[in-house]
């Protein structure tokens, strides 16, 4: 069976910790940081980052754009 | 493997559309508008029709739309958008015109324009974010609100013998004749989210192929004016919205003529 592996890049200053990208993901990879950007929120990033499968839900539902998603099939 | 060989321009599969604007958006965290605004700006560029899309940019919360996506905007007085947008589409037939408007400009200030706009069937998209209160001005009580929804001019929840009873636009507009499609749609999560990119570009598509008005409403969250947390408002707005906005395809001609000659 093909495994699938995923990896998300925040962009860190864009994002405004609305945590809508952490209760999108199937797979618990995304959490908020507890350091804050440059303007005092808690941005996001990949806690779990091995169990990203890059479904690309977390950049979806991103108001502020702020997520990318790469995938490969190995 | 390492994060650092997945993160690679061929492995990219999903990245921001080049027609959104690096500027980071005045919007609350969490608020529904970022997400709508993707959806345009990617629908516009799949479409190929960025040099002939005119939007029209209501007053509200996405008045700055203009900042957001790099199209031809026209900001119009409040609710006043769908007739600017009778004007630009008339004198320039050859272009994609769209309107995006709130439920304080759409459902409130803007009703006529709306309605005598739709009923004339001008070929527009009209994109309606209803999120049950006035979000810019502080949560004021709007058309749309809900009963017993508390906002700041209705702190004890809205009263129907005072207020009157939320407005359904959607289907007031689904039973005018000059319409097209019109749909209510929802962006809370990414299958919502998907869904409703598809109705949008539909009706985009429905104005290339200059069929009428095509009307989509987003049921939105504005956990701002609702005092909550973007996920807890994403929770309300399931329980508590849907059931009164209930999403899904109001009218399509497309698939079926209506029998009653609506």
């Amino acid at each position: 069976m093909a495994k699938v592996r995923g990896a998300v890049v925040v962009e860190k200053e864009g994002c405004k910790g609305c945590s809508l990208c952490v209760e999108a993901c199937p797979q618990e990879v995304l959490a908020l940081h507890k350091e804050v950007n440059s303007r005092g929120y808690h941005y996001s990033y990949m806690k779990n980052p091995e169990e990203c499968i890059g479904c690309s839900n977390c950049g979806v539902v991103c108001p502020d754009t702020c997520i990318t998603v790469y995938r490969v099939k190995f | 493997m390492d994060i650092n060989d997945i993160i690679k321009p061929e492995n990219l599969v999903y990245d921001k559309s080049p027609l959104q604007i690096d500027t980071i958006m005045h919007y609350c965290p969490g608020c529904s508008h970022g997400v709508v605004h993707k959806l345009v700006a990617e629908i516009i560029e799949e479409l190929g029709i960025q040099e002939d899309t005119i939007g029209v940019s209501p007053v509200g919360c996405a008045v700055f739309a203009y900042n957001y996506i790099d199209i031809d905007w026209q900001q119009a007085a409040h609710g006043r958008a769908p007739a600017v947008a009778t004007g630009i589409a008339r004198t320039n037939p050859e272009k994609i015109v769209f309107t995006y408007q709130g439920d304080g400009d759409l459902a409130s200030i803007g009703a006529g324009e709306i309605l005598h706009a739709c009923n004339r069937g001008e070929n527009i998209v009209v994109i309606f974010i209803n999120n049950a209160i006035y979000g810019m001005t502080g949560g004021q009580m709007a058309p749309t609100t809900l009963i017993g929804q508390p906002t700041s001019t209705s702190p004890n929840g809205r009263d129907v013998a005072l207020n009157g009873y939320p407005m359904k636009m959607t289907e007031i507009i689904a039973t005018l004749p000059g319409t097209y499609y019109v749909t209510r749609q929802s962006v809370h999560t990414a299958a919502t989210v998907r869904k409703c990119k598809k109705a949008i570009k539909k009706a985009f598509q429905n104005v290339i192929a200059k069929k009428g008005t095509s009307f989509v409403e987003v049921v939105s969250t504005c956990n701002s004016g609702w005092k909550m947390t973007p996920v807890g408002a994403n929770t309300w707005m399931e329980e508590n919205m849907f059931p009164e906005y209930v999403p899904g395809d109001l009218k399509d001609n497309d698939i079926q003529k209506p029998a009653s000659g609506n």
